[in-house]
């Protein structure tokens, strides 16, 4: 029964990686790349981590592929964050049949500052920012 | 947080006491030691509410691996056919998460989510900017993404 669920969990995980690459090939921009390959590989390696944790069943590996598992669910989302988000702002194309940005309006690119559409009178001026040239 | 520990704690003594050191026996330790903190909590107010939490966070784990299985499943599917399904989008989500924490959180559980990824938050952090990868039901989209907020804000508050 066990050897089932393994053989179950392992096949998972490879085919998620595998549409994982299919994904990096067959989307058409960045972002939906971006989807594609953190999300399916990260559930991929979830998937294959548990297989092992059933096959040796014992304290010192489950344990390590559980601490596998909790830091790719740490570290996968920030990094498809920092690379969508440099790739939107460094400007590159979103694909053609994008229905909708409501990002780009609040977005200046000069001061780099986004605003957030539910500016009040009194909130509306920019606060200044360390980065920010003197 | 204290509640955890405690409950570590009582699952160690278990341990200990019964002379059976395996993973399982852990396990049975950790029920036992939660049983005894839901008994005694009404009289020890520094545990938090613990008791509530643990059920809601189990609760939140099963949402959120259900959520990330259909998710995932529907991204594949548009992989695999030759015509595009997706109508990606950027779309502004308000935000009712406010410290840095609970914002981080919430930014990285939508990450992990397929179909979704947070692109940025608003200077006065007050809306979270979203790529949308199936935007063909926008209200649909955003009662998921509240519901998903509202449930992660419930594990810190």
């Amino acid at each position: 029964m066990i050897d089932v669920f393994k053989g179950i969990f392992i096949l998972s995980g490879a085919i998620f990686m595998l549409l994982a690459a299919l994904g990096i090939l067959r989307l058409p921009d960045l972002l939906t790349r971006m989807h594609a390959t953190t999300k399916a590989a990260a559930l991929g390696v979830i998937l294959i981590m548990l297989a092992v944790a059933l096959h040796f069943a014992q304290v010192g590996v489950v344990a390590r592929a559980f601490a596998i598992i909790v830091f790719i669910l740490m570290t996968a989302p920030v990094a498809a964050h920092v690379l969508g988000r440099a790739g939107y702002f460094v400007g590159s194309k979103l694909w053609s049949g994008t229905v909708k940005d409501e990002l780009r309006p609040n977005y200046d690119p000069l001061t780099h500052e986004l605003k957030s559409g539910m500016e009040t009178e009194a909130n509306a001026r920019r606060q200044p920012r360390e980065t920010d040239a003197p | 947080m204290t509640g955890a520990i405690w409950n570590l704690l009582l699952a160690l003594a278990w341990v200990v006491l019964s002379g059976d050191f395996t993973g399982l026996n852990l396990m049975v330790g950790l029920v036992f030691g939660y049983i005894t903190l839901v008994l005694i909590e009404p009289q020890v107010p520094a545990l938090g509410g613990y008791s509530v939490r643990l059920p809601r966070i189990l609760r939140f784990l099963g949402f959120f691996i259900k959520e990330l299985l259909l998710a995932n499943l529907k991204v594949a599917f548009d992989i695999l056919t030759p015509p595009w399904h997706m109508k990606p989008g950027v779309i502004a989500m308000p935000l009712e998460a406010r410290s840095e924490l609970e914002i981080t959180m919430v930014a990285n559980l939508i990450s992990l989510t397929p179909g979704t990824l947070s692109l940025d938050v608003s200077d006065d952090r007050k809306v979270l900017y979203i790529h949308a990868m199936f935007l063909d039901n926008e209200d649909e989209l955003r009662r998921n993404l509240k519901e998903m907020e509202s449930r992660a804000l419930e594990l810190f508050r």
